[in-house]
């Protein structure tokens, strides 16, 4: 079945890809493509930045040393910041990390992150993409607030859409309650 | 732009003949509560007049959903002392004895091809009172092969009403999305639009990011949802007959939360435009935006009074999220939950009496309750923890929602459907491993 429905979403995937770039859309968001006469690859792109655990190789300098932002020892390898039960308040022992990010990002002009907030299974899916979206907005005024041009940070609300554990317990609840640091530029 | 409308519908045709493949998305469905002093009926399995076997077992068709209203409870085949198939040939006594009340005996025949070469069907039946011997109503229908099962929907819907007075929903449909376990941390998102008892489904829209808060429009044809394509929400209106896209709120920031007003032209929405989730309405036509909330806290999840004159919605202005009420003539704001420790996702039953939502309790656990409207008394309807996406039937008898089945080895998302007296609950799920359900919306009466 599982297999079977996979396939079939598959199969599904290029018209849909295709059907992305049509319609008629009453908001002018994006210039109409000419839909193309082939289907793309079967597989759609994944519209999902490199995660913070696997950073995207970095061009080697003439330095041999690691980039701050992937020496694991350092407070910028450490991107997830952790939320109490319904709040979005942002923990004092998450301080040290947002400066770092701050200290970056603000020295680094031409960086860039996006902010991803995220929640616990529990509420409705709605209330939850709200929830998130205050969670990663906290994050980015701690940073703005660190002197961070507010170009640099883009922010979006996973909701409970991402859970970090999917288990449905209080230890994998309090992992899922979480804003993300990923970085676009560096 | 007529191009478009033409590759509208070569995709859509491309949908419906992948999704014509019966093994997709196919539901089980357990009734996990049933009502006692249902009442009981007898439909007996359908005469066959054709060739080979049956197209649709069109009596088990019918005692399912008679089943699952929860008001009846349909006798097994094994108990049945007689098998008529024709008026004629019933035996009253026969199902005196059992103590069967109702009576329903009916035949399908093949009548041959019309003329495009298709096969035609009638489906004959009788619906009788046994303890009167009295037919209380015999039809004749007909129909293709496709057909069938929603003809069964209709005589379901017929009998429902005869003997409850009440209005049948056998013959509305669902949309509901499911999330495909096969990656990691993501999965693949489908919106599916399915008949009442989830066959017949067929994907709506896909995407590997997130799709959800799907509303029906009140003709019952378009849908509007939410999609994370462009890493970000934005709200699309997709017409279900035809495939047809359109991108409808595509503000800064965020925008979901889509629910339309019962006129159809309007859609009220949570917009973060200012930072903030708020409450707006949108006219589709004008595209003039009206903001109906302005608190520092959460606002989302706004729905309509079926007189279009009010919003219920989710507000967290009194501390913790709790549904209020705002009316467009006055602009008052009331609060209308009161009891447990959150109340979310409000919406009215079709005719506006009742009020369902998402009751935290105070061991924090999120049920299925409805609030008398005039009276404020609230009912917890299910002893699930984790359900979500409360939506009325538009009889208003039943409510689905989602929620998560725990097992040993597998804990999934799962559909639900509940009476709105809490004395029957069923549920809806993908196989164990194939993924979940979730965000089911019933669809308006009349497409």
């Amino acid at each position: 079945m599982k297999r079977v429905l996979s396939l079939a979403v598959l199969a599904i995937a290029p018209v849909l890809f295709l059907s992305a770039c049509g319609g008629s859309n009453a908001v002018k968001e994006e210039a109409a493509a000419p839909a193309p006469k082939t289907p793309p690859p079967v597989e759609t792109p994944k519209a999902q930045a490199p995660r913070a655990e696997e950073p995207a190789p970095v061009a080697k300098s003439a330095t041999p040393s690691v980039h701050q932002l992937d020496d694991p020892s350092g407070l910028l390898a450490k991107r997830k910041i952790y939320f109490e039960y319904d709040s979005s308040e942002v923990q004092s022992e998450f301080r040290n990390v947002i400066a770092a990010h701050a200290t970056y990002l603000s020295a680094n002009a031409s960086a860039a992150v996006i902010l991803e907030g995220h929640c616990d299974e529990r509420g409705t899916r709605e209330y939850n993409m709200a929830l998130g979206e205050r969670r990663a907005r906290a994050v980015m005024q701690a940073l703005t607030l660190q002197g961070v041009n507010a170009k640099q940070i883009t922010v979006v609300s996973y909701g409970e859409e991402r859970p970090e554990d999917p288990g449905h317990s209080d230890s994998a609840w309090a992992k899922n309650r979480r804003a993300f640091i990923s970085y676009t530029s560096r | 732009m007529r191009n478009n409308a033409v590759m509208w519908r070569v995709i859509f045709v491309a949908l419906y003949m992948l999704a014509a493949t019966p093994a997709v998305a196919t539901l089980n469905i357990e009734i996990t509560r049933s009502a006692e002093g249902a009442a009981r009926i007898a439909v007996v399995p359908f005469g066959w007049y054709g060739q080979g076997a049956a197209p649709v077992d069109v009596a088990a068709v019918i005692a399912a959903d008679l089943h699952r209203s929860g008001l009846f409870s349909p006798v097994v085949v094994k108990d049945m002392l007689e098998k008529p198939d024709d008026a004629a040939a019933v035996d009253f006594k026969n199902w005196r004895v059992i103590e069967v009340p109702n009576l329903v005996v009916g035949r399908l025949y093949n009548v041959g091809p019309d003329k495009t070469g298709e096969d035609i069907y009638t489906l004959r039946f009788h619906l009788f009172d046994v303890y009167q011997a009295k037919v209380l109503q015999e039809m004749t229908l007909q129909g293709r092969k496709k057909e069938l099962r929603y003809r069964a929907h209709q005589i379901s819907d017929l009998i429902y009403q005869i003997l409850t007075g009440q209005r049948g929903a056998f013959t509305t449909r669902i949309a509901y999305i499911t999330k495909g376990l096969n990656v990691k941390g993501g999965g693949r998102y489908t919106l599916f639009v399915a008949d009442a008892d989830t066959e017949n489904a067929l994907p709506v829209f896909v995407s590997p990011e997130p799709i959800f808060s799907p509303a029906w429009a009140p003709d019952g044809k378009r849908i509007a949802y939410v999609t994370m394509e462009k890493r970000r929400q934005q709200v699309y209106v997709q017409d279900t007959t035809t495939g047809q896209r359109d991108l409808v709120a595509n503000f800064m920031n965020y925008n979901g939360a889509p629910a339309w007003s019962p006129d159809g032209k309007k859609l009220a929405l949570a917009l973060s435009q200012d930072g903030n989730h708020e409450v707006y309405v949108l006219d589709i036509e004008t595209r003039v935006l009206k903001r109906i909330t302005n608190h520092w806290g959460i606002d989302t999840e706004p729905a309509w009074t079926p007189d279009g004159r009010n919003l219920v919605y989710t507000s967290e202005q009194g501390g913790s999220p709790q549904i209020y009420q705002y009316t467009f003539s006055s602009g008052e704001i009331k609060r209308l939950t009161f009891e447990g420790k959150q109340n979310l996702r409000a919406s009215y039953s079709p005719d506006g009496r009742l009020l369902t939502f998402i009751h935290r309790t105070e061991d924090r656990q999120d049920h299925v309750a409805v609030m008398d409207v005039a009276t404020g008394l609230v009912r917890v309807l299910t002893d699930t923890g984790l359900d979500e996406s409360p939506s009325f039937a538009p009889n208003g008898s039943m409510i689905i929602f989602a929620t998560t089945k725990i097992d040993e080895r597998h804990q999934r998302g799962v559909l639900s459907a509940v009476s709105v007296d809490g004395r029957v609950q069923q549920m809806f799920s993908l196989p164990p491993g194939a993924g979940d359900v979730r965000e089911p919306t019933w669809a308006p009466f009349g497409h």
